[in-house]
């Protein structure tokens, strides 16, 4: 065999605030304290993980109008609890989900860049947009986005941010005591933006960080999203897909649409279960499962695409016998929209339900409650490791049902099962996110022309 | 209980506060080109665990980290380009929350410009604060809008401002305006705080609920420049209310800090100016019905004598202090000299006094080193902490939240 082993991708995804976090477990932690995170970072790091990652809602999801009382909810900013971490890790990339439709370029990159100088090189951002106007209501702009314009924002985010971190070249700063000359030119960080979006100039505060830029991360299946994932756009994109083939594709056609080797670096996010046997692992999932997708919560997880209350149908019977309602506002507020065609996804699930003789709470787990590696830490290191040295992705992005100490067991059990079959590393090489993913530095920024 | 009796200074009620305001290498314009100063490493951890560390062995209340969305200039209406002075800053938020884990007692204060952001967002940043420093974040306010802060955003059109025009209608009218904007912000950000009870996580087993979304509320808040709905996504901070500071020079943010802050920062430059200025804020508190509710803290710029016999040792050279102008008074001098002013501020009804040193580190090590130990000599200042919040350090309680039931 020639090809040369790959190194696996591993990110951990503290989740705390949706379905699948089981926050009635007896070692279920605080989802806020700072504690929690501090613990779940560590771990990570312990693993020789290359990354930490957040995501991010900017308003409580409500049901019918009232807020939903049932997951685990409450949570902090994430640009400024990667930063306190960045105080207690030292090699750990620390990525923030950030939304470019509720946020300005001009201050996020501020926000971004001071990661960065802050972690010694440690930052990366995951650009998300949104469109609704249930989020806008917490903000000055409100709602103002077209769903079209989704993309374009993201885009041209992107590029203004990009901008302005690069409007300071590395050797800006000359900080020469005795001749007395700080700056090397007296326009260091000019930039001036113009597009659909953004129209912006000045001078940007932060000096050039130490990776450059931090490296961004994007999720996105659409074709306009795998365009902006395969042009300028980010050093690493989610990938939705779990079985082997699907996955295979989306990889090949992210590359080719790439055409820069390695990059963008393919991550789908993963969870585990792990049993002393097989049968345990099973066992254990099916426990987790259910206590993950209650009865009530798995009424509310259809009601997400059915777009009305489901509460009078029997989570232990068959499916609800009504149509999804297509045209009153949204039922569910506050959460992505996976499914776009409500009637089509419908019909798909009372296929598989009849198909499989589920009832409605255990379609919602089929549909739901995925766990994409259940067995003995051999097995799921095999199979972590199969998965990427056939090209479904490059690594994971590993979440655990339990906040925050439900990664320790991975960290303790299958790392080490993956660093001797040579798939991760032992020690880290680097000290910065993009040593640890293995992408050139942006180093050599010399001083633009002047604007 | 009976009090211990070698504690009654500390429990003296007019226990005077102490606060260090950071800014780059200091604020003479040239303090980074002093022995001691790094101005290479302005914008690494190290340089603000450092300078924050040292603060707390100080048992300083709290240190501010000073920011502004434009870049430093020597005019305040617009960028400059000059080079021989310290230019770019990080984001002041991202600062306080790099030092909070490796900090215990000290309070963190970063600015946050009201006039382009979003109060949303800051509620939160500060929330998680107040959650990775466990109980020690406060904000120091600052409206915008003038040298070239709007093209930065390019979402609203603002005039242009320089001194000449100050004193017009139109731009008193302007400046008004954006003290107004402030003053939502601030209300809209303190409710937000206040959005989720402190009993709203309840993980009911029974029932399933997680919360009891009776516990938490909407703000609805509807003015002129924004409208917010909540509730925040983030619970109730540790404090429940951090710490809200704004600095002051005219009736305009006196107003507002009386009605919204917990501490101004003032800029008396003499003992008449101390006392007008004084008077003038208590009225503004006593119109808002505030009385006891606001600290106020006067500004100086120190500079302190450390060694008699190369008394400039710390400082600039004679050239770059043409430089050094100032908002606040600016005092060099031996520790007794400024001990001395302090006591007279503190003897004139000021509960505390915010230092903002000339040079880094060398100014703040005789902070630490030299003045607070003059100051508790004299029975002015604590001898060690006692409590673990920064609320907790001016004597502030726990507010309750305003939807809380009674």
């Amino acid at each position: 065999m020639s090809k040369p082993r790959k190194q696996i991708i591993l990110g951990h995804y503290l989740g705390g605030v949706n379905h699948s976090t089981v926050w009635s477990d007896p070692d279920a932690g605080s989802q806020i304290d700072f504690a929690t995170f501090r613990h779940a970072a560590q771990a990570a790091e312990r693993g020789k993980f290359d990354f930490f990652f957040l995501a991010e809602g900017l308003a409580l999801r409500e049901r019918q109008g009232e807020i939903f009382d049932q997951d685990v909810i409450g949570r902090p900013d994430a640009i400024t609890v990667l930063t306190a971490l960045a105080a207690v890790t030292e090699h750990l990339g620390l990525i923030a989900t950030v939304n470019a439709t509720f946020n300005e370029p001009y201050e996020l990159a501020r926000q971004l860049a001071t990661l960065d100088h802050l972690s010694g090189g440690r930052a990366g951002w995951n650009i998300v947009t949104s469109s609704d106007a249930f989020t806008g209501g917490n903000f000055r702009r409100g709602g103002f986005l077209d769903r079209a314009d989704r993309y374009t924002r993201a885009e041209e985010f992107l590029a203004a941010a990009r901008q302005l971190w690069d409007s300071w070249a590395d050797d800006d700063i000359v900080a020469d005591k005795e001749s007395g000359q700080f700056l090397r030119r007296p326009d260091a960080g000019s930039f001036a933006f113009s597009g659909r979006q953004f129209d912006i100039s000045g001078r940007f505060t932060v000096p050039r960080s130490p990776q450059g830029q931090p490296v961004i991360l994007q999720a996105g299946v659409s074709s306009e999203g795998r365009e902006f994932a395969a042009g300028g756009g980010p050093d690493a994109i989610f990938s939705p897909y779990h079985t082997l083939a699907e996955a295979q594709a989306f990889y090949r056609d992210i590359r080719q649409r790439s055409g820069v080797p390695g990059r963008p670096k393919v991550l789908p996010g993963a969870s585990f279960v792990l049993g002393d046997t097989e049968a345990d692992a099973i066992e254990r999932h099916r426990e987790i499962t259910y206590a993950q997708i209650s009865g009530r919560g798995a009424q509310v997880l259809l009601e997400t695409v059915w777009n009305r209350d489901l509460s009078a149908f029997d989570p232990d019977g068959p499916l609800p016998d009504v149509d999804p309602d297509t045209e009153a506002p949204p039922f569910i507020q506050g959460r992505a929209r996976i499914h776009q065609n409500a009637p089509e996804t419908v019909a798909q699930w009372r296929e598989i339900a009849e198909a499989n003789k589920y009832t409605l709470r255990e379609l919602a787990i089929h549909v739901f409650g995925r766990t994409e590696f259940v067995g003995t830490p051999t097995q799921v290191a095999d199979r972590l490791d199969a998965f990427v040295q056939s090209d479904g992705s490059d690594g994971f992005i590993i979440g655990s049902h339990l906040t925050p100490a439900g990664i320790d067991e991975f960290v303790d059990r299958v790392v080490p099962l993956l660093q001797e079959r040579g798939s991760l590393r032992t020690e880290y090489e680097g000290t910065t996110l993009r040593d640890n993913l293995g992408l050139p530095a942006l180093t050599g920024q010399v001083t633009p022309a002047r604007v | 209980m009976v009090p211990a009796v070698s504690a009654g200074k500390e429990t003296s009620v007019t226990q005077l506060h102490l606060a260090v305001a950071l800014d780059g290498a200091g604020w003479h314009p040239a303090a980074w080109r002093t022995p001691q100063a790094r101005p290479r490493d302005l914008l690494t951890a190290g340089y603000w665990s450092g300078l924050l560390a040292e603060a707390e062995r100080g048992l300083l209340d709290f240190a501010t980290i000073d920011d502004s969305l434009t870049i430093q200039s020597a005019d305040p209406f617009a960028p400059d380009e000059r080079t021989d002075q310290v230019r770019g800053r990080l984001d002041a938020v991202g600062i306080a929350a790099r030092v909070a884990p490796v900090t215990e007692y000290i309070g963190v204060v970063p600015v946050v410009t009201t006039t382009h952001t979003e109060p949303f967002h800051t509620a939160k940043n500060i929330a998680t604060l107040d959650y990775v420093s466990t109980g020690r974040a406060g904000v120091q306010i600052r409206t915008g809008g003038f040298g070239g802060e709007a093209a930065l955003f390019g979402r609203r059109e603002l005039p242009d401002l320089n001194l000449r025009l100050l004193n017009t209608p139109e731009i008193q009218q302007f400046v008004a305006e954006r003290f107004d904007e402030a003053a939502d912000y601030v209300e809209v950000v303190r409710r937000l705080w206040d959005s989720w009870q402190d009993d709203a996580e309840i993980r009911d087993v029974t029932t399933g609920r997680f919360i009891d979304r009776d516990r938490l509320h909407r703000i609805n808040f509807e003015g002129r420049w924004f409208s917010v709905r909540g509730p925040s996504i983030t619970p109730r901070p540790p404090q429940g209310q951090p710490l809200v500071t704004a600095l002051g020079h005219a009736t305009v943010p006196y107003r507002l800090a009386a009605r919204q802050a917990d501490v101004l920062f003032v800029t008396p430059l003499d003992t008449a100016g101390a006392i007008r200025i004084r008077d003038e804020v208590l009225r503004e508190v006593a119109a808002a019905g505030r009385d006891g509710q606001l600290k106020i803290f006067a500004d100086l710029l120190v500079h302190l004598d450390t060694d008699k016999a190369r008394p400039d040792k710390a400082r600039p050279d004679k050239a770059a202090t043409s430089d050094h102008v100032s908002d606040a008074r600016i005092l060099a001098g031996s520790v007794t000299t400024i001990a001395d002013h302090i006591e007279e501020l503190h003897q004139l009804g000021y509960d505390g006094v915010r230092l903002r040193p000339g040079v880094l580190p060398d100014d703040l090590t005789a902070i630490t080193g030299l003045l607070v130990p003059e100051l508790q000599r004299r029975g002015l200042f604590r001898t060690r902490y006692t409590s673990s919040t920064l609320r907790g350090h001016l004597g502030l309680d726990r507010p309750t939240s305003r939807y809380q039931p009674v």
